[in-house]
């Protein structure tokens, strides 16, 4: 980590800090605002690092997005047909990897422009979420499931927090040690980096990215389901609401980096937790429209990108075809 | 100038890709109970059954030409620009403002509110291009961001200071000074159709008959000729997202003061939102050439239009037209089905 990287970090957690005060003396508890912005915090992450991850690999997929809203759906269909919330989150990551896993074999073997199959996912979701709202449930735009398939937060010192919210910070350290310390992570690099050499050595490159870009959609998978499933209570057709692309401005900011990818994460999500704050903080609620405190995360995430990018070095084979000669 | 022929294999792969697209459909119909041959009975007999269908699914096409613009004219400056939704909503709310709160003589009511949908629309698309130029923002992070931005900003608009009177539901309607005519009593279209083609014929123009449109494909071909070429890279860019907001602008235009019976904008945005979003895999479809846009917009109507027909005769919901849509820009993401094509026709 570089002093540049560090002391925008440094920045923007003091800036964090004094707005945690700032609504303390405007009369609202922190710890609700943690507790907000871990849970918005959840589905970034987990979506940043499994992007994380396939980038390492070569494979750029812009279709997260689709793949949140899909996951989302279809947990708490998932969780209402196996019977928990807990099925349901698993159901979510399994149908993000069938996702992912068909990205990555049209990546490598169709050698599609990812892109563009990446927005072409995205725009599917569009489509077929509503479709499955109808087809499920024969109900328009929006289902609420019952409160016991929710997955109950764990009560700790700072407060609820999802043990999904956990399970995704131990996630982002095991990428963290996938990437760096072992063999496998050395040939995700490779991948990347360099897929003619590493082909060479003996790493089956298609192999690599369409495991990868598996992995990425069943983490995706996991924050989708995770949005419904042990945060909102109901799933409506726009519940994703630009978070896949707020991850991708995660991936962006943290250069690929997990660990880095979290705090990005955790900056949005505390935008986001700080919009739902004000929302309902007496005496700010009044004055300042509910619609521009919506805007707050998508403002968040253009002033973050435009300040820290810029010197971020992407896999020399990022989002290209590799063909066997 | 050179001459236009029509290019058989990128029709031919267009087409082969709307069937993967409708058979995929099927497929995802199928789990659900619904019966395909019926739902696209339905939807193409809706979409071409009379004139009057036929007039609808132009009435659908008018918006969509002008976002599939938006994306097209991205791509040929070598730009991935996804902002059509966003700044169609400005030209939106642009239009209503004018055609909705100002008293003006018919005809320069018309003129004047469709400039400030555009004017609106483009303006909204400037940030983008200049945080590229400043910053390096990669579009599609900006341009999403921008898109929700512009969602949450309209429907305030919409509501605190355009709103009707009486009606929250919806913002003032256009005056009548401020409509464009209706082709025929009872019928979506209006001549805000022409508009719209004129505006994808002077894209054509300007990409393939100037020497700014000719830097524009030579920088989204070959940045490093263009550059060489002298060619400023940032002139061009700005150039490219300006027009695509002037095309998305008038889009929202064309919903607001070109189509009965509404006449206004819905407070939540459900008479415009998504035909940005549609505008790209019309784009890909249409090969990124303006007038093959065209043609990819009436087929796209025809499925939307139709698509209501879907819905009543089948009780497919019509979403899932959009769903196609999507598989049909997988489909055509992928090369190795353009090669196979080749290959055939070669034989």
């Amino acid at each position: 980590m570089n002093l540049q990287k560090a002391f925008w970090i440094i920045a923007i957690i003091i800036v964090l800090a004094l707005a945690v005060f700032g609504i303390e003396k405007a009369g609202l508890k922190p710890i609700s605002l943690l507790e907000a912005s871990l849970l918005a915090m959840t589905p970034l992450v987990l979506t940043a690092v499994g992007e994380c991850i396939n980038e390492k690999a070569g494979v750029v997929n812009i279709g997260l997005e689709g793949i949140l809203l899909i996951t989302s759906v279809l947990g708490v269909f998932g969780a209402e047909v196996l019977g928990g919330g807990v099925w349901g989150l698993l159901f979510g990551a399994f149908v993000g990897a069938i996702i992912g896993f068909l990205f990555g074999i049209i990546s490598v073997y169709g050698k599609a422009d990812q892109v563009v199959a990446g927005m072409g996912i995205n725009i599917f979701a569009l489509g077929f979420v509503p479709f499955l709202l109808m087809a499920i449930w024969a109900f328009p735009g929006i289902h609420l499931f019952p409160r016991e398939l929710m997955v109950r937060p764990l009560y700790t010192p700072i407060g609820r927090v999802s043990p999904v919210t956990i399970l995704a910070i131990i996630i982002v350290i095991l990428a963290h040690i996938l990437l760096h310390k072992t063999v496998l992570g050395f040939r995700i690099k490779a991948a990347g980096e360099r897929p003619e050499a590493a082909d060479v050595a003996g790493i089956r490159v298609d192999f690599i990215r369409i495991f990868t870009a598996t992995l990425g959609g069943a983490l995706c998978g996991l924050g989708g389901a995770f949005m419904p499933l042990a945060w909102f209570g109901g799933v409506v057709k726009e519940i994703s609401a630009g978070r896949g692309f707020i991850a991708l401005a995660c991936v962006v900011f943290a250069g690929l980096e997990p660990l880095l990818a979290l705090a990005a994460s955790f900056i949005f999500g505390f935008a986001e937790g700080f919009a739902y704050a004000v929302a309902v903080t007496p005496g700010v609620k009044e004055v300042i429209p509910f619609y521009f405190v919506n805007m707050i995360p998508y403002i968040t995430t253009l002033v973050v990108v435009a300040l820290v990018i810029g010197q971020r070095r992407f896999p020399a084979a990022s989002g290209q075809p590799y063909t066997r000669e | 100038m050179r001459r236009f022929q029509i290019p058989w294999r990128p029709v031919l792969e267009s087409v082969v890709t709307i069937f993967i697209g409708l058979i995929a459909g099927a497929l995802l119909m199928i789990p659900f109970g619904y019966k395909p041959l019926d739902a696209y009975y339905a939807l193409f007999k809706g979409a071409f059954g009379t004139v009057e269908d036929v007039l609808e699914t132009l009435a659908f096409a008018t918006p969509l030409m002008l976002t599939a613009i938006t994306f097209a004219i991205g791509v040929k400056t070598g730009l991935f620009n996804i902002g059509a939704e966003g700044q169609m909503y400005m030209g939106a709310i642009g239009a209503v403002a004018v055609a909705g709160l100002i008293h003006l003589p018919p005809g320069i009511h018309v003129a004047l509110a469709t400039l400030a949908a555009m004017l609106a629309g483009a303006l909204w698309a400037l940030p983008a291009a200049l945080l590229k130029i400043w910053r390096g923002v990669h579009e599609v992070i900006s341009t999403i961001m921008f898109n929700w931005i512009a969602f949450h900003l309209s429907m305030y608009l919409a509501i605190y200071y355009l709103a009707e009177p009486g009606r929250a539901e919806r913002t003032v309607p256009a005056l009548p000074t401020a409509r464009y005519p209706v082709f025929m009593e009872g019928s979506s279209i209006t001549a805000v159709i022409f508009v719209a083609v004129a505006f994808c014929i002077f894209v054509y123009f300007y990409l393939w008959g100037t020497k700014a449109g000719y830097e524009l494909r030579l920088a989204g071909e070959n940045p490093d000729a263009a550059r060489y070429g002298g060619v400023n890279a940032q002139k061009v860019l700005i150039m490219s997202f300006l027009i695509g907001g002037l095309a998305a602008g008038l889009a929202g235009a064309s919903q607001i003061i070109g189509r009965p019976p509404a006449w206004s904008l819905y407070a939540t945005l459900g008479n415009i939102s998504g035909l940005g979003f549609d505008g790209i895999g019309i784009a890909l479809i249409g090969r990124n050439h303006p007038l093959g846009g065209i043609l990819a917009a009436i087929l796209y109507g025809a499925l939307q239009h139709g698509g209501r027909f879907m819905e009543y005769h089948a009780g497919v919901n019509s979403e899932l037209v959009r769903a196609i849509n999507g598989l049909i820009i997988i489909a055509l993401a992928v090369p190795e089905i353009g090669a196979i094509i080749r290959r055939r026709l070669k034989r």
